[in-house]
């Protein structure tokens, strides 16, 4: 293996253990919503994109109806589609691979290959596959894991599951707040979700808080 | 929630998030080139992220509570701002909520 390729394979590996790592609070946090075990699982296989998954179990478990939860889980996960255009020209496959590259296609594995990018196009590509594959092995291992753990824990609030969920979206949204532009985005949601929540039925005050991004990312800044 | 609610959930998610990166991989770059449309992607996350922390830590079903979550979401926001990583931060919010709990 050359210096190079080390590097990248370093890279992508260190970022595909911390993350999956992150299954662990998924699993707990689905199980405490009231899914059981096998579907957290089948969560973690077939949704993989970690803030979607959490949207959706977030929604269920503060009593929201199902289309609110598929519907925050969906627009979380309209970001991959952004991704995606910018891996389908790096990566030039198709059929079967074209599949597995869209599942495969999150944060991480975007992020890994576009770093790679002084390495050369084969560094980025080794990037996307390995930090891909290897976040999807270490999540789903750790979310069978965490859903397992809660499961024999039981009453959430006993173990402070309650309050781990919400303080996972903060840490998912904290490395996010670049700016303070971006500061500001984040509390205007906050508020604006707290101040309607009494007026709509539970969940729908997550989704309504898109408009805040929608107004404030309207005019160019 | 039924339990039929909930594989609906699980399901519909999940196509719908694959469907999503595949329509991606699939489409020309133009398509989604607007710079409107990208500012408010990059919005969105930050919005729902920002959202689901207060109707997960501060609501119960429509109504704003505060109780022992709080003081979790407090502790993990120190915990945040002390640049603790993310397996110690949401650690520290369930250690503080679950003895705050207890001592009620």
């Amino acid at each position: 293996m050359s210096e190079l390729t080390k590097n990248t394979v370093r890279d992508s590996l260190s970022v595909a253990l911390t993350v999956g790592a992150y299954g662990v609070a998924f699993g707990a946090a689905s199980v405490a919503a009231g899914f059981s075990v096998l579907q957290t699982c089948l969560f973690s296989l077939l949704t993989f994109t970690g803030a979607s998954q959490f949207a959706a179990v977030g929604v269920v478990a503060s009593g929201g109806a199902a289309a609110s939860a598929i519907a925050a889980a969906t627009m979380l996960g309209t970001r991959n589609a952004l991704y995606a255009i910018q891996m389908a020209p790096l990566l030039r496959v198709k059929g079967l691979r074209r599949v597995a590259a869209a599942h495969l296609t999150i944060d991480e594995s975007t992020g890994v290959a576009l770093s790679q990018a002084s390495r050369g196009t084969a560094a980025m590509r080794l990037g996307f596959w390995l930090t891909g594959s290897g976040v999807f092995l270490f999540w789903n291992i750790f979310t069978l894991l965490g859903a397992l753990g809660a499961q024999a824990l039981g009453n959430p609030a006993s173990w402070g599951l309650d309050a781990a969920v919400p303080a996972a979206f903060l840490g998912l949204v904290w490395p996010r707040l670049e700016n303070n532009f971006l500061r500001l985005v984040a509390t205007a949601s906050m508020a604006f979700a707290l101040v309607i929540t009494p007026w709509l039925p539970a969940g729908l005050p997550i989704i309504a808080s898109a408009l805040v991004a929608v107004a404030m990312g309207w005019r160019a800044r | 929630m039924t339990p039929s609610a909930m594989w609906a959930v699980l399901i519909a998610t999940s196509t719908l998030c694959f469907a999503i990166k595949l329509a991606g991989h699939s489409v020309p770059e133009r398509w989604l080139a607007n710079p409107r449309l990208q500012r408010i992607n990059a919005l969105v996350p930050i919005s729902l992220l920002s959202a689901l922390v207060v109707a997960q830590g501060l609501v119960v079903h429509t109504h704003v509570v505060l109780d022992h979550r709080l003081a979790g979401l407090g502790v993990a926001l120190a915990a945040l701002f002390a640049r603790a990583p993310f397996p110690v931060v949401v650690v520290a919010a369930a250690v503080t909520s679950a003895v705050v709990y207890h001592l009620h």
